[in-house]
């Protein structure tokens, strides 16, 4: 009885003291993209660095998960590879801001033993192969981009992403906006109705489906290929250029769409203008609600944006992201206004 | 006076039947209620489970109804779902898996039980349980880098040469499909296969195996004609105790079997399996249409394998029958 009575007096006073030490500690949850994981926990871990009584904790489930965990407000906010559609900002009930952070692309990669160099790939060539009406590497789509090259008659195989992925909306929304039949059979989305090919799981899986079968086709996230040294070809964009994936590219096309960015930052830009532009790129957003009912969260959030937008774009490109161009971060800084 | 004794009243030393909580005070009474308890609680989360399945694909099942099990297309984008195409890879990757599994796992079970000397009986029983032991991402990993390569340069064009003829053996050859599937999950079920079959076989008493040989059978005919025939419905179970696993089957699977929902007769084709689907687009499954397809198609998994259950089970007490005599055989 004796005993009892003392742990249970220890076990009120440790509640008290955790309860006094954790004053003025703010908590933040945050769920969604795979894509930009290691650049936001860079980012969270810097931060919580330069302000120690902050700790934001990110759950990379997936964009679709994130959407869901925040309408469901069981985050604080949310990561997204693709902007929240309109049905889907409909059901949130606060309405939801969308902020850029970083840019990621997706590059072709292939494996043809023999080839030489980079391929270079059409929209159109892209477009064919992908919906199974270009089946051999010696097909005048692809041959008339390459001269020089020799491709034989192999059939292509194609690989893509068996499940739902940012670098897959990245692909098709591409597709969708240099192809009129691909925009009517199959359209674009984290998870689409593939025409033909084999689906590898996360760009793992792809690039090892790739090394595995010669005579092979696939798409990968940019930073992947980067950090694994996979080969990969140039794609020509709106311009006739044919231009290779690296994160100078990536942050020109950015760039050049900076001008017409509509207010909410819900943009594509895929396939933009611009000589230097790559035209597979995209923008990946966090997702904040308008309305913080905590001050104290509310005020973490917009400090954290602004940090991110500023100082944290130095971390990007060491970690291979290509940073937001200076246009778009002017215009969210201002727009962290609109947070109350 | 005291009321007769039966089995619904239970009566203490004085011939008083007893009360409830009377009979709650006794240790039989109470471990009878924890294992009833026990038993009651597993039924509980089966019942939940299935419950929680019906009623989040309820959205999809409302809007395919019974199309849902004959469509073929799977289109998250135009909000199209069916789930033929995953039920026909589901079941083809399993009978491919236990037509290579079953004679594997029992020839060798009956040499370990049977035919072996004992202390080669045993480590080889040890070996076959690490295997059982192996994390299925690992299985996969191994397919993808030892096993498809091997498939596609010499095992596929072989199987064309030989079997080309047959639907079954036909078109390109990628290393990854079907036949690639079946394979790793064959290599995943044959310890269970083997290590329940063993067991089975060495509960067979020793007079009926020295009856055959006292009749004058040979170690073999003594073996095929009276053990394993006694061990047969040990043998079955074992059997559906792998085709419940080679069903259920996640990552091994996704990563061999091409991902792509096609329906082909031959097995070189890539395919998908209602495991994969459900592993590769869960997480990212936005719009709620499209996550109740993904649930109904866990829960026709769950409905699949409860009819291949039901179908063993009636196997086993038709075999049995005959056995025993009940049926003509």
């Amino acid at each position: 009885m004796r005993i009892a009575k003392v742990l249970g007096l220890l076990a009120v006073l440790l509640v008290v003291a955790t309860l006094a030490i954790a004053e003025g500690q703010v908590l933040l949850n945050a769920a969604g993209a795979t894509f930009p994981y290691p650049i936001y926990s860079k980012w969270f871990d810097m931060y919580h660095q330069v302000h120690s009584n902050v700790q934001i904790n990110y759950q990379s489930i997936g964009s679709g998960g994130g959407i869901r965990q925040l309408l469901d407000k069981t985050v604080d906010f949310g990561a997204s590879d693709g902007p929240m559609s309109d049905e889907q900002l409909k059901q949130a009930s606060v309405p939801i801001l969308h902020f850029p952070t970083v840019l990621g692309a997706a590059i072709p990669s292939y494996n043809l033993p023999g080839t030489q160099g980079d391929l270079n790939f059409t929209p159109e060539a892209l477009a064919g192969i992908f919906l199974g009406k270009i089946t051999k590497w010696n097909d005048p789509a692809i041959t008339a981009a390459n001269p020089g090259m020799k491709l034989t008659g192999d059939d292509i195989v194609v690989v893509h992403r068996s499940d739902g992925s940012g670098t897959s909306y990245i692909w098709t929304d591409y597709l969708s906006k240099v192809s009129p039949e691909w925009q009517q059979k199959v359209g674009k989305g984290t998870s689409v109705n593939w025409p033909v090919g084999l689906g590898g799981k996360g760009n793992e899986g792809v690039s090892a489906l790739i090394q595995q079968t010669p005579g092979s086709l696939g798409y990968v996230e940019l930073i992947y290929a980067i950090q694994n040294k996979l080969p990969y070809g140039k794609v020509k964009n709106s311009s006739g250029t044919f231009v290779k994936a690296d994160l100078a590219s990536v942050s020109a096309a950015a760039a050049a769409v900076a001008k017409f960015m509509p207010d909410d930052f819900r943009v594509s830009i895929t396939n933009p203008e611009g000589k230097a532009a790559y035209p597979i790129a995209s923008f990946t957003w966090l997702l904040i609600p308008s309305k913080f009912s905590d001050t104290a969260k509310r005020d973490v959030v917009k400090d954290f944006l602004k940090w991110a937008l500023t100082d944290g774009q130095q971390y990007a490109e060491t970690l291979s992201y290509a940073k937001l161009p200076k246009e778009v971060v002017g215009k969210e800084m201002k727009a962290i206004a609109q947070i109350q | 006076m005291a009321t007769t004794p039966n089995a619904a009243t239970p009566v203490d030393f004085t011939g008083n039947s007893r009360s409830l909580l009377r009979r709650l005070t006794g240790a039989d009474e109470i471990a009878h209620l924890i294992t009833l308890i026990a038993a009651a609680t597993l039924l509980l989360i089966t019942v939940l489970l299935v419950y929680q399945l019906w009623v989040l694909s309820g959205e999809a099942r409302s809007r395919f109804g019974w199309a849902f099990f004959v469509t073929k297309t799977w289109d998250p984008v135009a909000g199209d779902f069916g789930a033929l195409p995953f039920i026909y890879g589901t079941l083809v990757t399993s009978a491919v898996a236990l037509l290579i599994a079953v004679p594997l796992g029992v020839g060798a079970a009956i040499f370990l039980a049977e035919l072996a000397p004992p202390k080669l009986s045993s480590s080889l029983t040890f070996v076959s349980d690490l295997l059982a032991a192996v994390p299925s991402v690992i299985y996969g990993l191994l397919g993808v880098f030892l096993l498809v390569p091997l498939m596609r340069t010499t095992f596929q064009p072989a199987l064309k040469k030989v079997l080309g003829f047959l639907p079954l053996f036909q078109g390109p050859a990628y290393g990854i499909g079907f036949l690639t599937a079946g394979i790793v999950l064959a290599i995943m079920v044959v310890p269970f296969v083997l290590s329940v079959s063993r067991e089975v076989l060495l509960a067979v008493p020793r007079d009926q195996r020295e009856a055959a040989l006292a009749l004058g059978a040979t170690k073999w005919e003594s073996t095929w004609r009276v053990v394993v025939p006694a061990a047969r419905i040990g043998i079955f179970g074992s059997v559906f105790l792998a085709l419940a696993r080679a069903l259920g089957e996640t990552m091994a699977v996704t990563m061999v079997i091409g991902n792509n929902p096609k329906i082909a007769a031959s097995l070189f084709s890539p395919g998908y399996s209602i495991a994969a689907v459900l592993a590769n687009e869960f997480s990212e499954a936005t719009g709620n249409l499209y996550l109740s397809a993904l649930i109904e198609l866990g829960l026709v998994l769950f409905l699949l394998t409860f009819v291949l259950n039901g179908l063993a089970r009636l196997l086993i007490v038709i075999t049995t029958a005959r056995g025993s005599g009940v049926l003509p055989t």
